[in-house]
């Protein structure tokens, strides 16, 4: 029932919104470009000169990249398996009648909320420190050595501290979704005799498949660009050990000033995450049309 | 019998999520039980969970030797700032797509929630040149700007979801009234939308609060808010635990607050609409 003024007064209030979304993604994007093909440092300012995809030759071609390429594999695999498992079992359970759901529902929730630096600062210094730490004291306590959390497994420490802050998010959306599920559909499978574990694989996981699956692409689109928790623990050490892409090309560009390279490193990482950001946009455009 | 089976599984069941939720809560419990213990008592190797002289040493500590309020105040203008600003421009675009539907909308909703995908780093040296160069570098301002366009897109998608649920003859009884269309937006729209509108806010603000990127690239001394300010703890003082408890305490507290106030919300605004 929109009439031809409404009509143009719509275009006109959409301006501000889609005008500085445009700015903000085609002004840097092509500035991003462009330095990728040109030598610049911020060192020696004045001489950009294009050099064609030799920064992306020298991005692609260091070991440092392989091993942070390969870092960012884990530390995305591993915080999805661990918040996924944890966070369906989580689901299932706050999903049964128990006794003081809300508050077991806040303490679960809770991670999520503190910010980055403070959750990555805590577990550090007051549960992995090798000497004062909780884990240390308590490994003594029961007669075990202590682990160097940092030193001697930095990555999988990394993936600890990530996939707490992320388990509240997987176990929130899984149990949106499994409150939704047919109650009735339940019911009939408990005439037929079904058990709890054939209900559980039967009904319940193929009802949280399209959950599951908004889960692992959303998880992906933010874990590819951990930043701050690398920063203030391991710095990306010892070694590349805990670099991951982010944390490369930021190293890259702000620490040792190359522009070109660090450039190269955004668009290869822009790549790399719209290949995820792809399917995340089909499943958002199917839940739009039905 | 069945009621007993049923209650023996609920006792089972309520065990088992106390626990688990007990264990994944404890680091936070943690921290705000050491915020209140001296120092030597935070590092002690059998470590009290109750059972300690309280103080509030630390607090004043923090307070009185470091220009923490600065830097909670920066917290409070960035993440406040953006979040209005970012409805201001929001809501008309959110208003617009929802009641005013054409061909292109999903096209247009679907490309802003695509901006939220593009990863920082790709746009980190041109941002950072840009501020540099613009003078936007450790300033409020130059967060403001950053923080309200990388959240610009959950805005404009949480605003559209709520407007969506407005029933449409409502508007159009206003509109037979002989109402115009800002008298529309302000009398009718807006009450309607208020909690909505709300929600937007609220879970904007604790999404700025806690952004940890930008905040540790763009800021030095004088406009870090919180998360910046809490990473230059990370050596050497990071070792006094009871001083970084304190701190972390302060900034963590309001955000756990507001955010439990915010689960339904969570899921609207983050799961881009994948999940229903």
């Amino acid at each position: 029932m929109a009439t031809t003024n409404s009509r143009s007064l719509a275009r006109l209030m959409l301006i501000p919104s889609v005008v500085s979304l445009l700015a903000w993604m085609i002004v840097p994007l092509s500035m991003t470009l462009y330095f990728s093909v040109v030598d610049y440092n911020l060192l020696t300012p004045g001489n950009e000169e294009f050099i064609g995809f030799l920064n992306y030759e020298f991005f692609l071609t260091d070991p440092a990249f392989f091993e942070s390429f390969f870092n960012t594999l884990l530390l995305v695999g591993g915080v999805l398996l661990i918040t996924l498992g944890g966070g369906i079992g989580l689901a299932v359970l706050l999903d049964q009648a128990i006794w003081g759901r809300n508050y077991v529902r806040i303490m679960v929730l809770a991670p999520f909320f503190v910010m980055p630096t403070v959750s990555a600062l805590v577990w550090k210094n007051m549960l992995m420190n090798p000497v004062n730490g909780l884990f240390a004291h308590f490994a003594s306590w029961i007669g075990a050595t202590p682990i160097d959390f940092f030193a001697q497994i930095p990555l999988l420490s990394i993936i600890i501290i990530v996939s707490w802050q992320w388990l509240p998010f997987a176990a929130l959306i899984l149990l949106t979704s499994i409150q939704s599920l047919d109650r009735e559909q339940l019911e009939a499978a408990d005439l037929d005799g079904a058990g709890p574990f054939s209900k559980f694989i039967y009904i319940v996981l193929p009802h949280l498949s399209r959950a599951i699956t908004a889960v692992i692409l959303i998880e992906t689109i933010f874990l590819l660009s951990i930043f701050a928790e690398i920063l203030v623990t391991t710095s990306g050490g010892p070694g590349y050990a805990s670099t991951n892409i982010s944390y490369l090309i930021y190293t890259q560009s702000l620490l040792q000033f190359d522009v070109g390279v660090g450039s190269a490193g955004g668009v290869v990482a822009i790549i790399i995450a719209n290949i995820v950001a792809i399917f995340l946009m089909r499943l958002i455009g199917k839940n739009l049309e039905d | 019998m069945a009621v007993n089976k049923s209650t023996k599984l609920k006792v089972i069941c309520t065990f088992l999520a106390w626990s688990i939720s007990g264990l994944i809560f404890f680091p936070i419990l943690w921290t705000l039980l050491t915020s209140f213990k001296t120092e030597a008592e935070a590092i002690s190797t059998s470590p009290s969970l109750f059972m300690f002289d309280w103080t509030l040493v630390n607090y004043d500590d923090v307070l009185s030797r470091s220009p923490y309020f600065n830097h909670f105040w920066n917290s409070v203008v960035i993440s406040l700032g953006s979040s209005l600003l970012g409805l201001l421009i929001a809501i008309p675009a959110a208003w617009s797509m929802a009641f005013v539907q054409t061909k292109r909308t999903k096209h247009l909703l679907m490309w802003m929630l695509s901006t939220k995908m593009l990863p920082p780093v790709g746009v980190l040296i041109p941002i950072y040149l840009l501020f540099r160069d613009f003078g936007l570098l450790d300033t409020q301002i130059g967060l403001v700007i950053v923080m309200t366009l990388i959240n610009l897109p959950i805005m404009v998608w949480m605003l559209y979801t709520y407007f969506r649920e407005i029933p449409h003859e409502i508007l159009e009884a206003s509109r037979m009234d002989g109402a115009t269309i800002g008298e529309e937006i302000l009398h009718v729209l807006l009450p309607l939308a208020l909690p909505g509108i709300a929600s937007t806010l609220l879970l904007n603000v604790i999404l700025a609060w806690n952004e940890a990127f930008w905040t540790l690239i763009l800021t030095a001394a004088n406009a870090a808010p919180l998360t910046a300010f809490i990473a230059s703890y990370s050596s050497p003082e990071g070792l006094f635990y009871a001083k970084l408890s304190a701190a972390s305490a302060m900034a963590i507290v309001p955000i756990l607050i507001l955010g439990w106030f915010s689960q339904k919300q969570l899921v609207r605004g983050l799961s881009f609409g994948a999940v229903k």
